[in-house]
């Protein structure tokens, strides 16, 4: 944290200078020049119809719609044009369908020796029963973590894009948006006894089956990516049922900054290790243990519980942010 | 089995057709959850069950649910079917 200083202090630094320049306030030509504040555009009713009825008559003048015989084929064969180039294009996306090779064809370009490699060795050199996540989260693992990344990502464009500081809105004080706040009031959960009740015997099942899906993410299927959802999902239904004071005691802006920060960290960081002395064949010095136990293959329970997190935090941050702008 | 597969697969193209088609916007996010459904059921035929657990918790929750709040947001859903598209979920 830098200190602050005071006014005459900072007008005779540079930065001030820079700043003064990028807002516009000095001109190097001009000197000083006086910003005003831009005007709020609004317009009457009145002009807006005047202005569309002038719009219809410069186009009436112009086109002569009602006697003009091209215009009138142009309207009528668009549609038909339209519906013709869309079969067009239906036709030779079918085309190049038929020249892929057959589903199922041992011959096919797919089969080839990675594939062979992951299934014939995959058990031994990752120690994951399940093929699939031995493959993406140790083979692939610079893949995944390229996955979660955008994932946390998409979570900071909305934020950017529909977060509203209600802090904020206070000082300004707005009329339009007092209405949005109280819009979301009228959508928080009425109490409803039936959605409560199921949400009651359901959550704990929906959480309980996230949590064995991401743990046993390298036994059967599953992983860290549908169990992040499934619990995700859980936390949506919860949140409807009992409303935003009762989730707002376990997940705030700071749980989620705190959990992705920390997921994304632990991932980078097992990898990275893992990159210096797992890859090129180098021992990665962690036992795998025996296949089918769930303390095994090595780093990827690990790396299964960080997506899991990283995925259920992105799901529930989305639909907050979706519905009301702010935790 | 096979015939079951292909009238999963017709079901499919009839769902994905008519998502396009639906006037009512509510009922083509409706028919697109079914989509994923049916997708998901696909995918379990298909032996890959991990693919299965993803597309039903995020095609056919997540995902929609997000849809159901921008149509609320937007005002493109009516007021007594607003209750609707909270409860569905997962």
């Amino acid at each position: 944290m830098s200190k602050k200083v005071p006014q005459e202090e900072y007008e005779k630094t540079l930065s001030w200078r820079l700043r003064q320049w990028l807002d516009g306030t000095k001109d190097p030509f001009l000197d000083n020049v006086e910003m005003k504040p831009q005007k709020k555009f609004s317009e009457e009713k009145e002009l807006v119809v005047k202005r569309e009825k002038e719009k219809e008559r410069i186009r009436e003048r112009v086109y002569d719609v009602r006697h003009n015989a091209q215009m009138r084929y142009f309207n009528k064969f668009y549609k038909v044009f339209s519906v013709l180039f869309c079969l067009v294009l239906v036709f030779l996306l079918l085309v190049a369908v038929s020249y892929l090779p057959t589903f199922g064809n041992p011959e096919n370009p797919v089969n080839n020796e990675v594939a062979a490699r992951y299934i014939e060795s995959g058990l031994e050199e990752t120690g994951a029963v399940n093929i699939v996540t031995g493959m993406i989260l140790d083979y692939r693992a610079f893949d995944t973590l390229g996955e979660s990344h955008v994932l946390f990502i998409a979570t900071c464009t909305v934020l950017i894009l529909l977060r509203n500081d209600s802090k904020k809105k206070k000082k300004d004080g707005e009329g339009g948006e007092t209405d949005d706040l109280e819009n979301d009031r009228l959508h928080e959960p009425k109490n409803d006894v039936i959605l409560q009740t199921v949400a009651r015997i359901l959550v704990p099942f929906i959480f309980i089956f996230g949590i064995y899906v991401i743990l046993c993410g390298h036994l059967g299927p599953g992983g860290g990516f549908s169990g992040g959802a499934v619990i995700g999902a859980g936390l949506i239904l919860y949140l409807n049922a009992f409303g935003f004071a009762k989730t707002e005691r376990f997940f705030t802006e700071k749980t989620y900054k705190k959990l992705s920060f920390g997921a994304l960290a632990c991932y980078c960081l097992a990898k990275s290790y893992s990159f210096y002395t797992g890859a090129n064949h180098l021992e990665s010095g962690i036992p795998l243990g025996t296949p089918g136990a769930i303390l095994s293959s090595g780093l990827i329970l690990l790396l299964n519980i960080c997506v899991g997190l990283v995925v259920a935090g992105t799901m529930y941050t989305f639909y907050v942010m979706f519905r009301k702008g702010a935790y | 089995m096979q015939i079951f597969t292909y009238l999963l697969l017709g079901f499919l193209v009839v769902c994905a057709v008519s998502v396009s088609l639906s006037k009512n916007l509510l009922n083509s996010i409706l028919i697109y959850m079914s989509y994923s459904l049916i997708m998901s059921i696909i995918w379990i035929l298909l032996e890959s069950p991990d693919l299965a657990i993803t597309e039903a918790a995020v095609g056919a929750g997540i995902t929609s649910i997000l849809f159901f709040i921008t149509l609320k947001k937007i005002h493109a859903i009516m007021k007594d079917k607003e209750e609707e598209g909270e409860e569905k979920d997962e």
